[in-house]
């Protein structure tokens, strides 16, 4: 008897749960448009956000949506983001490479610490220890914590304890911009040449004891660049990029190299009138 | 013994007998969401909002079984009860309410089969508590549940700059602290006695 209490009962239980949830299911199914789960499946899956959306779910529903171009997906290889745009019969929107640049080239062969850091090998931990020790208060701690952020291996410190950024690799998804505690990192367009590789805000040559490839706001690249291609403010120069201006006339009288060309295939040109950096080892700590 | 209060109740369940740091439920999302405070207060709301449904559903299922004479089948009736109630509810939220769904949508399957839930569902019966002593029994639960997880996650929040050694570092050190946690609140025990 107790048995068919048991059965019936717990029979007839999970049968009214049953019917419940199956109803359930059908009257309250929530639509979803079946392109999102395909154009998710061709998206890259890093879910880096350098789309502007919170990861590659969000951005195909806004691609399906039609607010954006697969060209936004800055990680997609071509043949990917071709892929997306035949299948949703858009255009392809292509934009410009991004890659984030480093506004300093304060290596420890050229800029000195004017105390030892000892404590979590990491810049934003140095960072609030009175900026970190270095003698420039706005340079490259040279901890790497930018090289940790990358979730793309684009980034490695080079022997002068210096990021440097692997253009294929990088992805512009902004993790290095947010890593560093001095704002050195920022996204920029690949066609932008010109670059301004120092922070310094201090106007003279006083800081050239601290780092000998500072800008000391002379301004000489503001002068001889056509127009007003180039300004200064808070004694650095600011570049206008515009389509017109691809000219390497203001590197040439940087007494110091601090603004410089970025080659394809050269790599970094420095003017001719900068001086070379010859010193390999490190700069010592202190004052001397 | 001494009525019990709504407030005692509570204050019961919250505190004197923490479902995780006294009674040692629900340990395995006490150590696996509690890394973020923000995961961690969305965790506690989503128990506290499954503790509060699945309350009410034993309520119920054990009135039914009381009448049908069968109050055996208590254990495998709450696990079906609750598991589907809460997938009836998950669908409702997502239905209705699509942010809220995002911010609970992941906690809400991972709870479902938590023996914190369940074993609130059979302390109120074993205690024989009413329909609104049961209401606050599960409303304590969850509050002392959050207020568990809160900590924790705080804790190992500040943690994370600290100097610990290698040993004790990760999983260790949780452990640890979780232990620390409940000693602590042994010293809540006091607040029961009277």
């Amino acid at each position: 008897m107790t048995i068919l209490i048991a059965l019936a009962s717990l029979g007839s239980l999970t049968l009214v749960l049953a019917v419940m949830l199956i109803v359930a299911n059908k009257k309250l199914y929530v639509y979803e448009d079946p392109r999102i789960d395909n154009v998710e499946d061709m998206l890259p899956h890093a879910n880096c956000g350098a789309c502007g959306y919170p990861g590659c779910r969000p951005f195909a529903e806004a691609l399906v949506e039609g607010k954006v171009l697969p060209g936004k997906c800055t990680v997609s290889t071509e043949e990917g983001r071709e892929k997306i745009a035949h299948y949703l019969g858009v255009s392809l929107g292509a934009e410009e490479k991004i890659v984030a640049r480093l506004a300093c080239a304060g290596g420890s062969n050229v800029a000195i610490n004017r105390a030892e850091y000892k404590g979590i090998e990491s810049c934003s931990a140095a960072s609030l220890v009175s900026g970190g020790g270095k003698g420039c208060f706005w340079g490259c701690l040279g901890y790497g914590d930018c090289e940790i952020s990358c979730d793309f291996d684009a980034i490695t410190m080079n022997e002068n304890d210096l990021p440097v950024v692997d253009v294929d690799k990088c992805t512009a998804c902004g993790d290095c911009v947010e890593a560093c505690p001095k704002d050195l990192f920022s996204l920029q367009p690949v066609s932008h040449r010109l670059w301004v590789a120092c922070k310094n805000l201090e106007a003279g040559d006083e800081i050239l004891e601290e780092c000998q490839v500072a800008c000391t706001a002379c301004g000489r690249c503001a002068m001889d660049a056509p127009g007003n291609l180039i300004e200064m403010k808070n004694n650095l120069p600011v570049v206008n990029y515009r389509e017109d201006h691809r000219t390497q006339v203001p590197i040439q009288r940087c007494p110091t190299g601090a603004i410089v060309w970025l080659d394809d295939k050269l790599g970094v040109v420095k003017g001719k009138d900068s001086k070379k950096i010859i010193r390999k080892g490190k700069r010592k700590t202190g004052y001397s | 013994m001494k009525e019990e209060t709504l407030w005692y109740i509570f204050l019961n369940a919250s505190l004197i007998n923490n479902f995780v740091l006294a009674y040692f439920l629900g340990i395995c999302p006490f150590l696996g969401v509690s890394g973020k405070m923000e995961t961690a207060t969305k965790m506690g709301g989503a128990v506290t909002f499954v503790m509060i449904i699945s309350s009410v559903c034993a309520y119920g299922i054990h009135a039914l079984l009381v009448a049908v004479n069968a109050p055996f089948l208590q254990l495998i009736s709450y696990i079906v009860v609750i598991a589907s109630t809460v997938q009836l509810v998950e669908m409702f939220i997502k239905k209705m309410s699509p942010t809220l769904f995002r911010a609970l949508g992941i906690f809400l399957p991972l709870i479902t089969t938590n023996c914190a839930i369940l074993g609130l569902a059979l302390f109120q019966t074993n205690k024989g508590y009413g329909f609104v002593e049961s209401f606050v029994y599960a409303l304590g639960a969850g509050a002392g549940f959050t207020l568990a997880l809160v900590l924790i996650a705080g804790l190992r929040e500040q943690l994370n700059l600290a100097d610990v050694p290698n040993v004790v570092k990760g999983t260790a050190l949780t452990l640890l602290i979780a232990g620390i946690l409940s000693l602590t609140f042994m010293g809540f025990a006091g607040l029961g006695s009277q």
